[in-house]
């Protein structure tokens, strides 16, 4: 196998509040040998925030950040399930629309950029999987995750909707670069083609992720359910009620760990414990691991590549 | 996983369904019964409803009507997944989800009799959003009201919706939300909003930015764009309303709102979102609400409460590149 390499677009989060995630997942890279090219140029995604304010505004700058990769010439990760989601809807917007990619090429072209669809845009964890593959990933186990019961929690960007992540995160050896033929965005796919890589009523990516670590991944019905997140400032009992169900069902399917790919559904279970159990009436505490965290701790990376310390649910016991 | 993948072309499967079954008149819980049958290779899961009431328990209880996809009436889950009975084919499913079949009602807490729900709920909200043009009708017009393709163009996908409630009881806002509109009333607003014959344009606007029922409260999990067999993709549309909105000059300044247009502010300073000042600049005073939670920050080093000259910002390189794209590209301000 050749050496892989990817452009790493961080997003915010793993550059500001979770230090862990970016650490850890450089370290994984490391352990690997997979090269990972920070694009530092890139801006925040807008976190379908900003999407909201204002959409146009949005695809330029998320075009703008996949340009850094396509000078490059390498294909895109992502290790935010937001960033990817907002990335690739961009990406999927300007394959397909002709008029919409010329609009925003002419604003792309100020500052001498051009977007061309040249590369692709995954997550790190399909990178990981589909790429250089899970039995691969369990040769390199130094520190068996064996004790452990660990819950996946998916995250909705990732998984949801189907008819845009099944085109972006399934491996592609022959991407070839789309003329934006104008298309209609929105085809029938078929159902069963569309789920093959990952259905998002029964995800399994995660669960054999875990398992490729040894340890045993819990099964329970809120894995691919939304934490709640992006309603937390205006809607707080909207956002702690759903933490509060899905780390509650974790916990009651006796899950020692939860493990996310996305830096704010991590974020979102792991700071609001105490205020969604709070408001549930009952005890919540379970560490929640960021998907790198999860595979350094079993390829044996030092504690602080790890970042243990930084999540706010004790984590450090999970390092043994 | 299937048998599918040993004799690629069965005629029939073998399928146990477990049905939900509950009679509100008479049942204090509801419970699971299992039927076993040979599903054929062209049979819908409306085809299964059927034989379930035809074969096995002539009370089994469910609604249909038009059995090609446009009346809405027998939407249903099976093994969790939203869908239309009349449009599913059962195979299809054996292959997602293995030879047994869990059918259920869109809600079990709404369950009446069977797969048969109180859609109440759905109704009202659908009602409260004026699913409707409303204009001055001349009753008797000189020529034909005329829209240009691009007109229908924009709101074609959303006139879709059958109503038939699958993104509506998927949506997590809602079971936990009860005054939350919901993917179905807000798609069907975006529908008639951008309506060039309309002349209710603020009034629903206005209605969609209420706070704790409008789009505010929705949790972006796009679980309303997997549940829909139409395609309408109602997320979408509600992500065109947030924007309708600020276009209109709807959108007050509330914390839902300068949230949006905080992330403008910050990616022009830092090309990042300062995660600090997001939640100071969007909660104004609200902001003392997080403090238990910005001292668990702060304990372990997530954040940097002194760092005033934000030092410990990152900051995209070619920042001025970003900020010039701002300049030019902004379509409003808040």
């Amino acid at each position: 196998m050749s050496k892989l390499k990817y452009a790493l677009y961080t997003g915010c989060t793993a550059r500001e509040s979770t230090p862990e995630l970016l650490s850890s997942t450089l370290a994984v890279a490391e352990k690997l040998g997979i090269e990972l090219v920070l694009l530092d140029e890139a801006s925040c995604c807008g976190a379908s925030h900003l999407q909201d304010f204002d959409e146009f505004l949005s695809l330029v700058l998320n075009a703008r950040n996949i340009c850094y990769a396509e000078k490059l010439g390498l294909p895109m990760v992502t290790i935010c399930n937001t960033c990817q989601l907002n990335t690739v809807m961009t990406k999927e917007l300007l394959d397909h629309d002709p008029e919409m990619r010329a609009k925003v090429n002419e604003k792309l072209a100020e500052v001498g950029l051009e977007y061309k669809g040249t590369s692709t845009v995954r997550h790190f964890l399909y990178a990981l999987i589909d790429d250089y593959g899970l039995d691969k990933i369990s040769e390199k186990v130094v520190k068996p995750l064996s004790h452990f019961n660990i819950a996946p929690f998916y995250g909705c960007h990732n998984i949801r909707p189907s008819h845009i992540h099944y085109k972006h995160n399934m491996p592609q050896p022959d991407y070839e670069v789309s003329e934006g033929g104008g298309e209609v965005a929105y085809e029938e796919e078929d159902l069963m083609y569309k789920y093959t890589h990952e259905n998002p009523y029964v995800p399994t990516s995660l669960d054999r992720l875990i398992e490729a670590l040894e340890g045993k991944s819990v099964q329970y019905e809120s894995k691919n359910k939304c934490c709640g997140f992006h309603v937390d400032l205006q809607a707080p009992e909207t956002s702690n009620a759903l933490t509060g169900t899905a780390l509650s069902d974790a916990i009651d399917h006796g899950a020692d760990a939860v493990v996310t790919p996305c830096p704010l559904c991590q974020l979102n279970m792991d700071l609001k414990q105490e205020s969604a159990g709070k408001q549930l009436g009952r005890e919540i505490e379970i560490p929640v691991l960021h998907m790198p965290q999860m595979v350094a701790l079993a390829l044996g990376c030092t504690p602080e590549e790890i970042g243990l310390k930084y999540n706010v649910t004790k984590a450090t016991d999970l390092y043994v | 996983m299937s048998d599918m993948t040993q004799n690629p072309t069965p005629e029939t499967r073998k399928v146990t369904i477990k049905a939900f079954r509950f009679n509100a008149e008479t049942d204090y819980l509801p419970y699971y019964k299992t039927y076993e049958m040979e599903v054929g290779k062209d049979e819908l899961i409306l085809d299964l409803l059927n034989r379930i009431k035809w074969e096995h328990d002539g009370s089994f209880s469910y609604r249909r009507s038009c059995r090609h996809g446009i009346c809405g009436a027998c939407g249903i889950k099976v093994n969790g997944k939203p869908v239309l009975s009349c449009k599913q084919n059962a195979q299809e499913l054996v292959d997602l989800f293995g030879d047994e079949l869990v059918f259920e009602p869109q809600s079990t807490k709404r369950a009446v009799k069977d797969m048969i729900i109180d859609k109440g709920d759905f109704w009202e909200k659908h009602a409260a959003v004026k699913p409707y043009v409303e204009t001055e009708v001349d009753p008797h017009p000189e020529h034909e009201t005329l829209m240009s393709p691009e007109q229908v163009e924009n709101f074609l996908d959303a006139d879709y919706c059958i109503q038939c409630g699958n993104c509506h009881y998927a949506c997590p806002a809602l079971e936990v939300n009860e005054d939350y509109l919901g993917p179905a009333a807000l798609a069907a607003a975006y529908r008639f909003t951008i309506d060039p014959r309309d002349e209710a344009t603020d009034e629903r606007l206005e209605i969609t930015a209420e706070l704790g029922s409008g789009v505010w409260d929705c949790v972006k999990c796009f679980e309303c764009a997997e549940a829909c067999p139409k395609d309408v993709n109602p997320i979408e549309k509600i992500t065109k309303l947030h924007n309708l909105q600020f276009e209109h000059h709807v959108a007050e300044r509330n914390v839902a709102t300068k949230h949006a247009e905080g992330f403008v502010r910050s990616i022009k300073k830092f090309g990042y979102l300062d995660e600090q000042d997001i939640v100071l600049y969007s909660e104004g005073l609200g902001v003392v609400k997080h403090l238990s939670e910005a001292m668990k920050m702060i304990k372990a080093g997530k954040v940097h409460p002194f760092d005033f000259q934000k030092k410990k910002m990152p900051r995209s390189k070619n920042l001025k590149e970003i900020q010039k794209l701002i300049e030019i590209s902004k379509t409003h301000e808040l």
